[in-house]
């Protein structure tokens, strides 16, 4: 590919990239502001993401990309065969085998390891946006650590429906420092933030911010104390490959109420099955 | 003009950089972990590690303080024909260059404010050795890591102003370590024990 410079964006933006990634690393959890670029795909389809991605890659990187677990989706595919052509890099949906991983709100089942990175796709950055709709608020919140209003939203959360019932986006506390929303993944997910060894970033596009996690980064969801944080999944085992431990996806089967229930992470109940693993629902 | 002020850039600079690039991220995502880096081959006293970062990370948007030695004619020559970028004192830079010695103090840096703490310098330092050394804790290190550091309380006095803070990048020949603001350092558990015999 001649047409475009070595992973799409030019020298300059992803110098600037790169120094927001950096000083992402450098202080866990803060959010740093960056001049993202127009990509040649709409917003909310990974723009930050995808532009992160591009500030990593290297000719010798093996990239994988995920869509809530799965590599086969519209969005995975496109945004893989987009740095296949721009980046010329092998590509895989094996978690195993990538030393770099795109993700639109899943960590992959499989425990990542060291020299891997895990890009995620953000689409709203600021954890308290929603509490309080002036960014000039939210970052003197943020210097201010003043996060009462964050456990206030938990605490509303508790008195209507008797538990938090914040499933996904669900805020952690990153060093005992900054409140981070780590992106729409489930707060099944959450516990994996922390004990983790590849280097995690994120990258939001329209909201033009990147922020980073360092591995082994201690990382808290926040709670009460009479009401812990509770890692939750539906309580079925998966039905093609039979995992009792991995994030489930609900399907509607037929028009009688029919359901099942699958792994969302594809790769890991493909190798399941493979490796001879069997479902109630299998074929 | 000198002959080599034109060479000693990247040749191919998209992948070079890209290359370059991910050793300093390794380095600062994991602290004590020492990196190679190649690519850049700057005038002296420009190492080739410190060429190859600041060729990766500087442009005309970055000013750069270069202390003592650094500040030559041949150093400024090849960083304003390869990065263009413009040469300022120490309380406008983005990046510092230069020996320890050279950049301390280290308070006449920017730190950031408490609503912007990236808007806070780099330090790029030449040492003669990367090594064990000090030990350091932190986000990046799974139980405790180990780097040599040119001394420690002004470490640690940075560490305090943390989210605030500078963050640092070590090189030496073509290798480089970094050392972020969130990281503890303190004196590696053999040395307490020399220096407490020594008393």
């Amino acid at each position: 590919m001649t047409e475009y410079n070595f992973a799409y964006l030019d020298e300059q933006t992803k110098r600037m990239i790169r120094r927001a990634i950096l000083k992402g690393l450098a202080i866990p959890g803060y959010q740093v502001p960056f001049a993202s670029r127009e990509m040649p795909m709409p917003y909310g389809w990974g723009t930050g993401g995808v532009q992160v991605s591009a500030a990593v890659l290297t000719p010798k990187d093996t990239f994988k990309v995920i869509d809530q677990g799965a590599d086969d989706t519209t969005n995975a595919v496109s945004i893989r065969t987009f740095f296949q052509r721009t980046a010329g890099v092998a590509t895989t949906t094996a978690t195993s085998d990538a030393t770099v991983i795109q993700t639109r709100h899943r960590i992959p089942e499989e425990r990542l390891h060291e020299g891997q990175i895990l890009v995620y796709q953000v689409p709203i950055p600021e954890p308290l946006r929603f509490l309080e709709p002036r960014e000039s608020e939210t970052r003197k919140m943020h210097s201010l650590e003043e996060y009462g209003l964050m456990h206030v939203k938990l605490y509303e959360d508790i008195s209507r429906h008797g538990h938090i019932a914040t499933s996904y986006a669900y805020p952690v506390k990153v060093e005992g420092r900054y409140v981070m929303d780590p992106s729409p993944i489930p707060k099944f997910d959450n516990p994996k933030l922390g004990d983790m060894a590849a280097i995690q970033l994120f990258g939001a596009g329209r909201e033009q911010r990147i922020y980073a996690l360092p591995p082994y980064t201690q990382v808290v969801s926040l709670d009460f104390e009479d009401h812990p944080f509770e890692a939750s999944k539906a309580d079925h085992p998966c039905g093609m490959c039979g995992a009792t431990d991995s994030y489930l996806d609900e399907l509607i089967i037929d028009d009688a109420g029919g359901r099942m229930f699958v792994c969302s992470d594809t790769d890991y109940c493909e190798a399941r099955q493979s490796a001879g693993h069997k479902g109630k629902d299998a074929a | 003009m000198q002959a080599n002020t034109l060479s000693g850039g990247f040749a191919d600079p998209a992948t070079q950089s890209a290359h370059a690039f991910r050793s300093v991220m390794e380095a600062m995502a994991r602290p004590g972990t020492i990196q190679d880096i190649h690519g850049a081959v700057p005038p002296a006293p420009l190492s080739p590690a410190m060429g190859a970062v600041l060729l990766t990370l500087c442009d005309t948007e970055t000013p750069v303080y270069l202390a003592g030695d650094m500040d030559c004619e041949a150093a400024r020559a090849w960083l304003a024909f390869h990065t263009g970028a413009p040469f300022v004192g120490p309380a406008q830079c983005m990046f510092a260059v230069g020996k320890w010695d050279a950049l301390t103090p280290l308070a006449i840096y920017p730190i950031g404010t408490s609503e912007y703490p990236d808007r806070s310098a780099t330090l790029i330092v030449e040492c003669s050795e990367l090594a064990a050394g000090a030990t350091l804790t932190g986000p990046g290190i799974k139980d405790q890591a180990t780097l040599s550091l040119p001394e420690l309380e002004a470490f640690q006095a940075n560490r305090t102003l943390f989210p605030l803070g500078l963050d640092f990048i070590f090189t030496c020949g073509e290798r480089l370590a970094a050392l972020p603001r969130s990281i503890e350092v303190s004196r590696s558990s053999s040395e307490a024990i020399a220096q407490a015999g020594a008393s």
